[in-house]
């Protein structure tokens, strides 16, 4: 890094121009935005911003959230760690396709995720019609937010673990297995231990993502007031209410939310990795 | 230690294989692909099939009906105007990041994922807040096609940032220098050794943003205002059309989308499949 006194002087116009340029289009379009809203939820005070938080519409949109954002990111995780297991340990014929398939609900617009859902387990198709009779609801209930909350959060988890399994090998296990553990001692004592970091990491993440999900959980939850509307349907539904005050409320709750989680995931990141 | 562990491996291949004839990978395998069936394939192939449902002259029709033909040449124009400047951007955060040492520049680090973690309705009730008709700064981009541009820039933002860094903090600085000492200018060093080093991360950066763009939803409902044929973005008008229950209108261009989407995701394959073998 011995840079010389001549290419750093010619280097300094440069340098500035790119400082400018690039400052001054990160502060229009990521910190004034989070300014305007910061300072349109608290211009009056701390009282309005507590009373829309906490009235009954907004209590119950934060717990349908924190059910369909929980159970999907639980599935996630197994569904996650078990992808991750088969894709690295095993060699099987299909074995790229099936890991480019995880990949795809990144590619696919979350409206989309909606449709082919309701089009699938809607109550005027097949399946739809045959789950109704069996008593279960999909679509325009919880499950069917589930749904559509794990499908785009589906990759995070894995591609978190993806690269950690790949790097730790399979010694340490073999070795374990010589020494008469069986497949479930492996995997508690030796595989979650080496993947812990990772693991959380793909856990906010997908946190993250299925806490903020709107346009899959838009369709599948028929924005039922009080009954299937979560936390940043509600968002919406405040604002097209005019209720101007709750609708900034609630999104500077989520946006908190959101740093909150990346905060944390910036501790998780694996080292030397940087997305 | 070497040496022992050369003894056990193929050992413990021989017992595993005896005892045990691979049973857990046919058992998780099996779940994971009936999972992904249950939750990805078997309702996107329904996408597709309704979208067929009047045969190709129906598809064709939804597809070429005036503001579904308007959304998507609005969605890909866009989404193509974003990938490029995330492109120019994009690789110019990461190198002020990497080879700047600007004070603070550890707090802009962290702010670049924020289009990440910040639910896309959220995104959109700031963008309006910003450049919508109550504009703090007087500049009104409501219901405008630039309202929508602003939306898909910030969602888009992290992904070339985010592929390009990396590459950037690992590369050897040894050559520039060498360069510099034998009188390659600034630009001839960024052009001749920067450059090709990072050309791989941009493309497949970029790629994402296109992607990510292309899907789009909520961030835009607010801005767009979406005016049918001059502010309404595919997915939108997807969702328009979910909403009249006109199942082919929306299974048909959902099926634009995810062809494009599935055209970009294979050059992403191909673009990663060149990096690696370039290291």
């Amino acid at each position: 890094m011995t840079n010389n006194a001549v290419t750093d002087v010619r280097a300094g116009a440069s340098r500035w121009t790119l400082r400018v340029v690039v400052l001054g289009y990160l502060a229009f379009l990521l910190v004034l935005p989070v300014a305007v809203i910061l300072y349109r939820t608290f211009q009056h005070g701390l009282a309005p911003v507590v009373d829309a938080l906490t009235s009954a519409n907004a209590i119950h949109a934060y717990q349908v959230t924190a059910v369909v954002a929980g159970s999907a990111v639980a599935i996630n995780t197994v569904f996650g760690v078990t992808a991750a297991l088969l894709v690295v340990r095993h060699r099987f014929p299909g074995r790229r396709v099936l890991d480019a398939l995880i990949d795809l609900p990144i590619a696919v617009s979350p409206v989309v995720v909606g449709l082919a859902l309701t089009l699938v387990y809607g109550r005027t198709t097949s399946t739809g019609s045959w789950l109704a009779r069996e008593g279960i609801q999909i679509i325009f209930s919880i499950p069917g937010m589930i749904l559509a909350t794990s499908f785009v959060a589906l990759p995070l988890v894995m591609r978190a673990v993806v690269p950690v399994l790949e790097e730790i090998g399979e010694e340490q296990e073999q070795a374990a297995a010589t020494l008469g553990a069986n497949a479930v001692q492996r995997f508690t004592r030796i595989t979650l231990p080496s993947i812990r970091g990772a693991l959380a990491y793909g856990v906010v993440l997908s946190l993250a993502r299925a806490l903020g999900e709107f346009g899959a959980v838009a369709v599948v939850s028929g924005r039922v007031v009080g009954k299937t509307e979560t936390a940043s349907l509600y968002v919406l539904d405040l604002y097209n209410n005019f209720d101007q005050t709750g609708a900034y409320a609630m999104a500077t709750s989520l946006a908190a939310v959101a740093v909150l989680s990346l905060i944390v995931s910036r501790f998780l990141r694996p080292k030397g990795s940087a997305a | 230690m070497s040496a022992l562990q050369s003894d056990v491996r193929p050992l413990t291949r021989v017992r595993a294989r005896a005892a045990r004839p691979s049973l857990g990978p046919a058992i998780s395998g099996g779940l994971v692909v009936s999972y992904l069936s249950i939750l990805v394939l078997i309702p996107l192939g329904a996408v597709v099939t309704h979208a067929f449902d009047h045969g190709w002259s129906g598809f064709w029709a939804q597809v070429h009906s005036p503001f579904a033909w308007d959304a998507l040449k609005l969605t890909v124009g866009m989404s193509l105007l974003v990938a490029f400047i995330n492109l120019v951007m994009g690789t110019a955060i990461a190198w002020l990041l990497v080879r700047d040492r600007l004070p603070g520049r550890q707090i802009i680090d962290t702010l670049i994922d924020l289009p990440f973690a910040l639910p896309t309705i959220v995104a959109g009730v700031t963008l309006i807040l910003l450049f919508g008709p109550t504009s703090p700064i007087g500049i009104d981009l409501a219901y405008a096609r630039s309202g929508v541009l602003i939306a898909l820039l910030f969602v888009s933002l992290p992904f070339v940032v985010r592929t390009v860094q990396p590459v950037l903090l690992e590369m050897d600085r040894d050559m520039e220098e060498a360069a510099a000492s034998l009188g390659a200018s600034q630009f001839t060093i960024f052009r001749r050794i920067i450059l090709p080093t990072i050309v791989p991360a941009m493309a497949a950066g970029t790629t994402l943003a296109f992607a990510r763009a292309l899907s789009e939803f909520g961030s835009t409902v607010l801005i767009s205002g979406n005016l049918p044929g001059k502010t309404q973005v595919a997915a939108v008008y997807i969702y328009g059309k979910i909403q009249e229950d006109s199942v082919t209108g929306a299974a048909a261009v959902s099926t634009v989308l995810l062809v494009v989407s599935l055209v970009v995701l294979l050059l992403l394959n191909l673009i990663q499949g060149w990096v690696a073998r370039r290291d």
